[in-house]
């Protein structure tokens, strides 16, 4: 009896804390995609409209 | 509101805000120390047999250059690559406030703007404090190891730089701050990949001193900026669920 009154009380939290990391990644994952194009894009159209910012955050550029 | 969209909002305005304000202080600063490299950086590219002597040197002060590809698209200079700049730094702001209101959501526990000025200076360490001790800024024409091995190295030490901050932080053992230390110290033990020997800057060295000075304050108040109000809207944000 006890179980199963634990398993309905934990289940949606848990599931609730899942679904918080996974969208708390997702937001990482989009923000990471977004740096990476502006400050290490080889595109060279990328690198010369974003010049002065990639060489102001220390970005390596060439 | 859903967490993500609650990020989601927080990074757009927080980015936008961020983005526009360093912008202003990059025109005032580092963007006026590259115009005046690019001057020495074009004298060096139009007469290198000026500066140099030997065939070998020579070769070398071409490579210093930037090597952009002939013909491709770049802003015109005065309105239209101050444009791009603001743009490029408000997209900047807005990832790096999104990865890091990711990380605050990811830890699980409310911030308030003093909390997010924390995480903020956390973020100024590990991506410009960490990678600028191998790879300080550079001005235009400035030499440098291959792009690839930099960024490689640049994106490694901001990550383990960012574990350690994380350990320290979070885990309140011995070990974890021996192996955060060791963690920190391993890119700078590896090394940063070194311009090959015999290259020299085109600029002046005063110059290449002004120009990291004036990135690293201006990418403080970046990070300052960027951290406290990150951490004051979205606990905005997410009061409002």
């Amino acid at each position: 009896m006890s179980v199963s009154a634990t398993s309905t009380i934990s289940t949606p939290i848990i599931a609730n804390s899942a679904a918080r990391i996974l969208q708390a990644a997702m937001a990482l994952c989009f923000g990471a995609i977004i740096v990476g194009f502006v400050g290490f894009s080889h595109i060279e159209i990328v690198h010369n409209a974003a010049h002065d910012t990639r060489h102001a955050n220390a970005f390596p550029c060439h | 509101m859903s967490l993500f969209r609650s990020i989601v909002f927080t990074a757009a305005l927080t980015g936008v805000i961020v983005g526009v304000s360093v912008s202003a202080v990059q025109f005032a600063g580092t963007s006026q120390l590259i115009a005046k490299a690019e001057v020495y950086e074009k004298a060096g590219e139009v007469e290198p047999q000026a500066i140099t002597t030997s065939p070998m040197v020579d070769a070398h002060v071409h490579d210093a250059g930037h090597d952009h590809e002939e013909g491709a698209w770049e802003p015109a200079d005065g309105f239209e690559r101050m444009a791009f700049t603001v743009a490029a730094n408000m997209l900047t702001a807005i990832g790096y406030a999104l990865a890091l209101c990711g990380l605050i959501a990811m830890r699980g526990k409310p911030v308030t703007w003093r909390e997010g000025l924390l995480w903020g200076l956390a973020g100024f360490a590990c991506v410009m404090i960490a990678p600028m001790l191998g790879l300080p800024p550079e001005l235009p024409g400035t030499p440098s190891a291959p792009l690839g091995d930099r960024q490689l190295w640049w994106i490694g030490t901001a990550l383990a730089t960012a574990a350690g901050i994380g350990l320290i932080s979070f885990k309140r053992k011995p070990w974890a701050a021996l192996v955060a230390i060791a963690l920190i110290a391993a890119p700078h033990l590896i090394g940063a990949p070194a311009a090959p020997q015999g290259m020299h800057a085109l600029a002046p060295e005063a110059l290449e001193h002004q120009f990291v000075a004036a990135a690293v304050m201006t990418s403080l108040l970046f990070w300052a900026l960027l951290g406290s109000l990150s951490g004051t809207l979205f606990n905005r944000f997410e009061r409002t669920t």
